[in-house]
């Protein structure tokens, strides 16, 4: 089983989302999905300073597979990007909870947080597969 | 559970990621597809292909039957050692698989691929009435794919003693026996390699000591893209039994030097030849994407001549932009694919974009 780190909220769509004590949230996709996905070789990223709603198309990754939708797990702004994955997409595979991130943004409502999975219930999606 | 190749418990051990490939359980990467990739344009890797299917063909008439069954002309490999691709085709000039035939000591041997081997078996079965053949399949045959610029030389270190002189001397399409061994300069990559065709018992003893040389092992998603770099068609994506092999960039391997030659498929490809001439039958052309982004199979573009379509699109790890093949009409001057809503331009090349480990397409230069 992939690793999944106790205090991000998951998505069912296999997105991350970590929010810092300062109120932004940081966003990724999870180890399941990268190696799902294989080698990643583009990431398209939002512009900052775009208002998302929670579930929004927001980014693209495209691997030597598939092209593959990132959804915003929360609603929000975009307040920056990830641009070394402009150069080295590939960080998304070799650290998809770290230097992989794909964008932070503010957090509208707190409360959208709560209708994620926590890791447990991630890794039985995971595993449910 | 699919048909394991007697390398799987070792891909396994290698971390490979198993995949379903036509009833076969093959490793598709172990670990990255580009890394491997680059093994292979950089120094070497090792690719397991024993799901192809491996026949012999023997008796009196082999080699007057192979010149009625194969657009190629057998009668070109004069002695043992030699070898071509070519392609099988069905009477109304359709592809019915493409293959590497080799003359060896007893007679002809094909390596045709695995997701047709049934069709293929049984057209060969059909089509051998009224000659004197022998043909038998070779399931318990390993094939072994080395390839890399530091390929031949650290194959040395892993092939018997006595038969390195032997593989020093072959040049491209060469082969050798040895012992129940095939050892040839074939391959589907673009670089220089050996295939080894050897009995599968033998196979797990020669692909550690291929690793012992430094030899990686590569997946068939490096393969893919290795063989898309080198413009190399893949039979039931590039082309398939409706398909001209004049619309899948292979008239060359359409041997019509002999007239009297009469091979399944001759009157058909004669027509489709004269169609090309007078601008009817599509070509098949490669693609190059500047912007980011990648190409995939399945996807339209549109030419100045009308719509085509994309057979293989991927990610270029050597060129680090997206390529493709697609069936184009005969002519376009320019191209373009939707992506994400707006229309990108692409360049249109001849089939073959990476060769040696460096770019060889001239962007200027049209179909």
């Amino acid at each position: 089983m992939s690793n999944i780190p106790d205090d991000f909220h998951y998505t069912s769509t296999h997105e991350w989302i970590r929010v810092d004590d300062n109120g932004v949230a940081t966003v990724g996709i999870s180890a399941h999905a990268q190696e799902a996905l294989g080698d990643i070789v583009f990431v398209e990223l939002p512009e900052p300073g775009t208002e998302i709603e929670a579930r929004g198309e927001v980014a693209v990754v495209e691997s030597v597979k598939a092209a593959s939708d990132i959804y915003s797990p929360v609603g929000g702004e975009i307040t920056e990007v990830n641009e070394a994955l402009i150069d080295n997409p590939q960080l998304v595979n070799t650290a998809p909870y770290d230097d992989g991130w794909i964008y932070r943004m503010t957090v509208n409502d707190e409360k959208d947080l709560d209708e994620l999975l926590n890791a447990e219930a991630y890794a039985e999606h995971c595993a449910d597969e | 559970m699919g048909i394991r190749t007697c390398l799987f418990d070792r891909h396994a051990a290698a971390g490979g990621k198993i995949v379903d490939f036509s009833g076969w359980d093959m490793p598709l990467h172990y670990g990255s597809q580009i890394e491997e990739h680059n093994q292979v344009r950089n120094a070497a890797g090792v690719f397991d292909v024993s799901h192809m299917t491996v026949t012999d063909v023997a008796g009196d008439d082999a080699e007057n039957w192979l010149r009625y069954l194969l657009a190629n002309d057998v009668a070109r490999l004069e002695a043992p050692g030699k070898a071509l691709y070519s392609l099988l085709l069905n009477h109304d000039g359709g592809v019915v698989d493409d293959l590497i035939v080799y003359r060896t000591g007893a007679g002809f041997r094909l390596v045709t691929n695995c997701a047709t081997r049934r069709k293929v078996l049984i057209w060969l079965a059909q089509n051998s009435h009224g000659f004197m053949v022998q043909v038998e399949e070779r399931p318990n045959l390993a094939v072994m794919a080395v390839h890399g610029p530091d390929s031949i030389a650290l194959a040395c270190e892993a092939l018997p003693a006595d038969s390195i002189e032997s593989v020093r001397q072959l040049g491209n399409f060469g082969s050798f026996e040895h012992g129940g061994w095939l050892v040839a300069r074939t391959g589907y990559t673009g670089e220089k390699g050996l295939e080894v065709i050897l009995p599968a018992e033998q196979a797990g003893a020669f692909w550690d000591a291929l690793l012992a040389a430094g030899v990686k092992p590569a997946g068939l998603g490096a393969r893919d893209t290795l063989r898309l770099e080198a413009g190399m068609n893949l039979y039931g994506q590039d082309m398939d039994e409706k398909t001209s092999p004049f619309s899948a960039n292979l008239g060359w391997t359409v041997n019509l030097r002999d007239e009297e030659r009469d091979f399944i498929g001759r009157e058909a490809v004669l027509q489709h030849r004269q169609q090309q001439r007078e601008g009817e039958l599509p070509v098949l052309a490669g693609l190059v994407l500047e912007a980011r982004g990648v190409l995939r199979n399945g996807q339209q573009v549109l030419t100045d001549k009308g719509e085509g379509i994309i057979t293989s699109g991927s990610f270029s790890p050597t060129l680090k932009q997206s390529i493709a093949l697609a069936r184009i009409p005969w002519g376009s001057g320019s191209c373009q694919v939707e992506l994400r809503g707006t229309m990108a331009p692409l360049k249109i090349v001849t089939p073959g974009f990476v060769r040696f480990g460096k770019r060889i397409f001239d962007c200027g230069n049209h179909p």
